[in-house]
C-alpha cells in the first residue's frame, strides 16, 4: 500500500515558480503513486497552493517538468488537467453565487450532460458519500461548509485518477470528516490517487501513505507519515518546535455575566437560512464559551444577531447589564464589544483596502478619540492609525510583504491573525469570534487560540463559533452545541466528551436537509 | 379606432430600437461587462445603415450593414477594456462620445438625402385579424428579429451550456478562469452581440423610424436602453414589457404636447379634465420617467438580497487579468 511499491502516476522534476523576486516553488521533486493518499504539509506561504496550481494548469511553471504516468506532460489549463484525470477541490472555493449547485457542476463536465441529469448524480453522490446537498439550492445561500460540499461532489461527478483536495476537513464535523476519510479511502481502493493538503497533522497520521512537506518554496522531508508523531511533522513543517498553547487550570473563578441572551429567535433571512429558535446563554468575565456545531446550523445567524449585523429585540440580549439587542455594530464596539466574523476577506476586511484603512473602518467609530482629530471635522490621524497598526502587527506576529500592504495580498493566516489583533488591541469586554482558524496554518491558529485565552484571563468573555471540536476542546471552558437554529448545553470542557457531542450535532442533519425541501421548494425555483 | 390604431404602431415604432438595443447590452451586461457605449453604437448603426441603404439601394443592406457597423464599432471598446483592462465606465463613455461625433462627421454627406424605407412584410391571413392583424403582422423585419431575439437570448442565456458559461463569467471570472474558461473569448463575444444589437436599433431609426439621416438622431435613446437593463434586472422577458413602457410614455409625450384643447370641447367632463391635467404636466417630467422608474426598481431589488444575487451580475464592470 505504501507510494514504493505502487507505479508512478504523477512525478514533479524540479518544478520552480518564480513571481518577481520572489521564488515560490524552488525545483521541488515529487513522487505520487498510484492508489496511495498523499500528502503535502506546511504553513501558508510554504507554496503548497502554487504547486498544486501548476498541477492543475491554472499556472505554468517557468522551469522543470511534470511526468503524467511517466510521460512529460504541459498542463495548460484546467481542462486539459481533467482531460488528463486530475480533479480538484479548492481552499478558496470557485463556485458561482448565483448559478445553482447543479449549473455549478454542469459548467465543470464536458458537453453531453443534462441539467437534469447531472442534478440526479449529483444528489444521488452526495446522498452516497454523506454530503447532503440539493441540486436546486443557489451556492450563494449555503454556508462555507456546504459549499465545500458542493466542490467535492462536483470533484467526485469527473470520475478522476488524481484528486487533489487542498484543506477538505477544515469546515466538516468530526462525523463529516470521518465520512470523508471513508469515501476517500474507498476511492483510494479503488485506484484513484489522493493528494491531500491538510494542516491537521492528526489527519494526515491517520490518513495519509506517504507525505511531503514543503517549507519557503523548498521540498523539506519526505516520510511516512504513520510513523511519525504530530509534534515530529510540525516542527519539520515549521522549521521550530510549535508552541503549544498555554492555559491555567480550568477552574478560574467565574466572574459576573458579560454577555447575556434570553429567547432570542429570528426569522430566516433567506428562504435557505436557518431561523434561530429561543436562544438562551450566558458568558461570564473570564470565560471563554464554545459552540460547536454542523456547518449551516444558524451560527452564521447567531453571530449577526450578537454583532448586531440583524437587531432584535432590547432585551434579547444584554451587554454588561444593558440590554443591547435593538443596537447597531458601531454601538455594540463603543460599550466594550468585538467582533470577527467568519469570512475575512469582505467582511472581517475590506480585501483592496490597506491594513490601516481596514483598521480604522473597524474602530473609528468606538476609538474615535484615538484616531481622529480637530472634533467634529474627523480629521484621520495618520501617524496614530499607523503606529496602531504596526503595534498589532507585532503583537500578532503578522509576516507581510510591505509596510502596508493591502488585505487581500496577506496570507489568509495573516490576515486572520491580523483582524484578530485588531480587535483585541481594544481591550474588548466581549468578543465573539465565528471560526477563528479557519484555513489557518498550525503556527497562526495556535498564536490565534493562545490570544484568546489571553483575553479571557485577563477578565474578558470568549464567544467562540468553531466546526474544529480540536479547537473547542483547546480553548473553552464551556461547550454549547448549535443544532437547526437550537442550543444545547454539553458541559464544561471536562465534562463533556465527544460522543455527546456528536450525538448532539449530529444524527439530524440529514433530517434538516429534507425539512428545507419541502418548506422551501418554491424559493428555490424563484428565477 | 383609426387614430389609436395609429398611435399604437407610432408605440410599436419607438420601443423596437429600444428593444434591440437594450437585449443586446442585457448579453453584454450578463459576461461582466458595463459597455456605456449603447448610445455611440446605436448612431454608428444609425449612419451607417442609413448610408449602405443609399448606396446599394436595398434597405436590407443597409440594416445588415449597420448592424456590422455597430459591432466592429464595439470591437474598439473590447480591445480597450478586455484586452488592455481600462476602466469600462470611462472607455463606455468615450465609446459614445466618439460614435457620436464620427457619425456627425461621415453623415454630413446624407444630411436632406431622402433615404430608402424598410417596408412592412405583410403577413397574409394573420394581418386581417381585426385589432391586433395590422399591428403584429404587417410589421418590417426588425420589428419581428427583435421580439424572436427576445425570446432566443432568453432561452440561450437560461436553457443552453453556452448560455450558463456566459452567466458564470459575469457572476465570477476568477472561478470561470478557474474552471478554463476563456473569459476574454466569452466577454469578446458578448460585446459584439451587443455592439451588433444596437447598431441593428441605430438602422432602425434611419430606415423605419425617420427614414432620414439626421445628426444626433438617436436622442439619448441608447441611455434608456441601458436604463432598461437594469429596470429589466437583467431577464430578458421584462426587457420586452420595460421596452413598450418606455416607448409607449415617448409617445405619449409626443401626442399630449402636440394637443390643442380646445379641440377637444366636444369630450365629456370627466375625459377633458384628464386630458387638460395631462397637458399640464411638463414634457419634461413625461421624458424623465423612464429614469425615474429605473431607480424605483433599482431600490426594489436592492432591497431584495436574493434577488440581487441571482440577477445582478457579480462581475458587472470590473475588469479581469488572469495571474499568469
Amino acid at each position: 500500500m505504501t507510494g514504493g511499491s505502487a507505479a508512478t502516476l504523477l512525478e514533479v522534476r524540479g518544478l520552480t515558480k518564480i513571481f518577481g523576486s520572489l521564488k515560490a516553488n524552488d525545483s521541488l521533486d515529487l513522487k505520487i503513486g498510484k492508489g496511495e493518499i498523499h500528502a503535502l504539509l506546511g504553513e501558508n506561504g510554504a507554496g503548497k497552493s502554487t504547486l498544486v496550481k501548476m498541477l492543475y494548469g491554472s499556472l505554468q511553471p517557468s522551469s522543470g517538468e511534470i511526468l503524467w504516468k511517466g510521460e512529460p506532460t504541459v498542463i495548460r489549463n484546467p481542462s486539459t488537467a481533467r482531460t488528463l484525470g486530475i480533479g480538484m477541490v479548492f481552499q478558496h472555493f470557485s463556485l458561482f453565487e448565483s448559478l445553482t449547485v447543479a449549473d455549478n457542476i454542469v459548467l465543470s463536465l464536458g458537453a453531453g450532460h443534462t441539467l437534469e441529469q447531472v442534478a440526479r448524480d449529483a444528489e444521488r453522490l452526495s446522498a452516497e458519500y454523506g454530503l447532503p446537498l440539493k441540486a436546486d439550492s443557489h451556492i450563494g445561500d449555503l454556508s462555507v461548509g456546504e459549499r465545500q460540499r458542493v466542490e467535492i461532489v462536483r470533484c467526485l461527478l469527473q470520475d478522476p485518477e488524481l484528486i487533489i483536495l487542498d484543506e477538505p476537513t477544515s469546515v466538516l464535523t468530526p462525523q463529516e470528516a470521518e465520512n470523508l476519510f471513508v469515501t476517500l479511502k474507498r476511492l483510494r481502493d479503488e485506484g484513484r490517487s489522493i493528494l491531500y493538503i491538510s494542516h491537521r497533522l492528526e489527519e494526515v497520521k491517520v490518513m495519509c501513505d506517504r507525505a511531503t512537506i514543503l517549507r519557503h518554496g523548498r521540498v523539506v522531508g519526505e516520510c511516512d507519515p504513520r510513523q511519525e508523531t504530530a509534534a515530529s511533522l510540525a516542527s519539520l513543517m515549521v522549521g521550530s518546535d510549535v508552541a503549544e498553547v498555554r492555559r491555567k487550570a480550568a477552574d478560574r473563578a467565574a466572574g459576573e455575566v458579560l454577555l447575556d441572551i434570553r429567547g432570542a429567535s429570528l426569522p430566516p433571512a433567506t428562504p435557505f437560512s436557518i431561523a434561530l429558535k429561543d436562544i438562551s446563554m450566558q458568558v461570564r468575565a473570564g470565560e471563554i464559551v464554545g459552540i460547536a456545531g454542523v456547518a449551516g446550523n444558524g451560527q452564521s445567524e447567531l453571530f449577526n444577531l450578537v454583532s448586531g449585523e440583524v437587531a432584535s429585540r432590547a432585551d434579547a440580549i444584554s451587554m454588561r447589564g444593558e440590554a443591547i439587542g435593538n443596537l447597531g455594530i458601531n454601538e455594540r464596539r463603543r460599550k466594550g464589544a468585538a467582533f470577527v466574523p467568519e469570512e475575512r476577506l469582505g467582511h472581517g476586511a475590506v480585501p483592496g483596502m490597506t491594513l490601516t484603512d481596514n483598521l480604522l473602518l473597524a474602530r473609528h467609530a468606538s476609538d474615535t478619540v484615538a484616531f481622529q482629530r480637530l472634533g467634529r471635522l474627523g480629521v484621520i490621524w495618520s501617524d496614530m492609525v499607523t503606529q496602531a497598526t504596526k503595534r498589532i502587527c507585532d503583537e500578532m506576529d503578522v509576516r507581510k510583504s510591505a509596510e502596508n500592504p493591502v488585505a487581500s495580498a496577506l496570507s489568509g493566516g495573516n490576515l486572520q491573525k491580523f483582524i484578530m489583533g485588531r480587535e483585541l488591541d481594544r481591550q474588548p469586554a466581549v468578543l465573539i469570534v465565528n471560526q477563528p482558524t479557519w484555513g489557518v496554518d498550525a503556527g497562526a491558529a495556535s498564536r490565534i487560540r493562545q490570544a484568546l485565552i489571553d483575553l479571557a484571563a485577563s477578565g474578558s468573555a470568549v464567544l467562540v463559533i468553531s466546526q474544529d471540536l480540536d479547537e473547542i476542546f483547546e480553548v473553552c471552558d464551556r461547550i454549547l452545541v448549535m443544532h437547526d437554529g437550537r442550543i444545547a448545553e454539553a458541559g464544561s470542557a471536562a465534562e463533556a466528551t465527544r460522543e455527546k457531542i456528536g450525538l448532539l450535532m449530529g444524527g439530524a442533519h440529514t433530517e434538516r436537509v429534507a425539512d428545507n425541501a419541502t418548506e422551501t421548494g418554491e424559493g428555490a425555483h424563484a428565477h | 379606432m383609426g387614430m389609436f390604431e395609429a398611435i399604437l404602431l407610432t408605440v410599436f415604432a419607438a420601443a423596437t430600437p429600444l428593444l434591440l438595443a437594450a437585449i443586446g447590452e442585457l448579453v453584454t451586461e450578463r459576461s461582466g461587462v458595463l459597455n456605456l457605449g449603447v448610445e455611440g453604437m446605436m448612431i454608428m448603426g444609425a449612419v451607417a445603415g442609413f448610408a449602405f441603404a443609399q448606396i446599394t439601394g436595398n434597405p436590407y443592406l443597409g440594416a445588415l450593414g449597420g448592424m456590422v457597423a455597430g459591432a466592429l464599432f464595439s470591437l474598439l471598446f473590447a480591445f480597450l477594456a478586455i484586452t488592455l483592462v481600462t476602466n469600462q465606465v470611462a472607455t463606455g463613455l468615450a465609446l459614445t462620445i466618439l460614435g457620436l461625433g464620427l457619425s456627425g462627421l461621415w453623415g454630413e454627406a446624407f444630411i436632406g438625402v431622402p433615404g430608402v424605407k424598410l417596408t412592412p412584410i405583410v403577413i397574409p391571413l394573420l394581418s386581417d385579424i381585426p385589432l391586433i392583424g395590422r399591428l403584429f403582422f404587417a410589421q418590417d423585419i426588425l420589428f419581428y428579429v427583435s421580439i424572436a431575439l427576445v425570446f432566443a437570448v432568453s432561452w440561450f442565456l437560461f436553457k443552453t451550456k453556452a448560455g450558463l458559461i456566459l452567466r458564470s463569467v459575469g457572476d465570477s471570472h476568477g472561478s470561470a478562469h478557474a474552471l478554463g474558461i476563456n473569459v476574454a473569448r466569452v466577454r469578446y463575444l458578448a460585446v459584439m452581440f451587443g455592439g451588433a444589437c444596437a447598431g441593428l436599433g441605430g438602422a432602425h431609426l434611419s430606415l423605419v423610424y425617420t427614414t432620414q439621416w439626421i445628426e444626433n438622431m438617436t436622442a439619448g435613446r441608447g441611455w434608456i436602453a441601458l436604463a432598461l437593463v437594469v429596470f429589466a434586472s437583467w431577464r430578458p422577458l421584462r426587457i420586452l414589457l420595460g421596452a413598450y413602457l418606455f416607448g409607449a410614455i415617448t409617445i405619449l409625450q409626443l401626442h399630449i404636447q402636440a394637443l390643442n384643447l380646445s379641440d377637444l370641447e366636444f369630450l365629456p367632463a370627466p375625459i377633458y379634465g384628464l386630458m387638460s391635467v395631462l397637458k399640464s404636466i411638463p414634457s419634461q417630467f413625461l421624458s424623465s420617467l423612464p429614469y425615474l422608474a429605473t431607480i424605483v426598481v433599482l431600490v426594489l431589488i436592492s432591497r431584495n438580497r436574493r434577488l440581487t444575487l441571482i440577477n445582478t451580475p457579480a462581475m458587472l464592470g470590473q475588469g479581469f487579468v488572469p495571474d499568469r
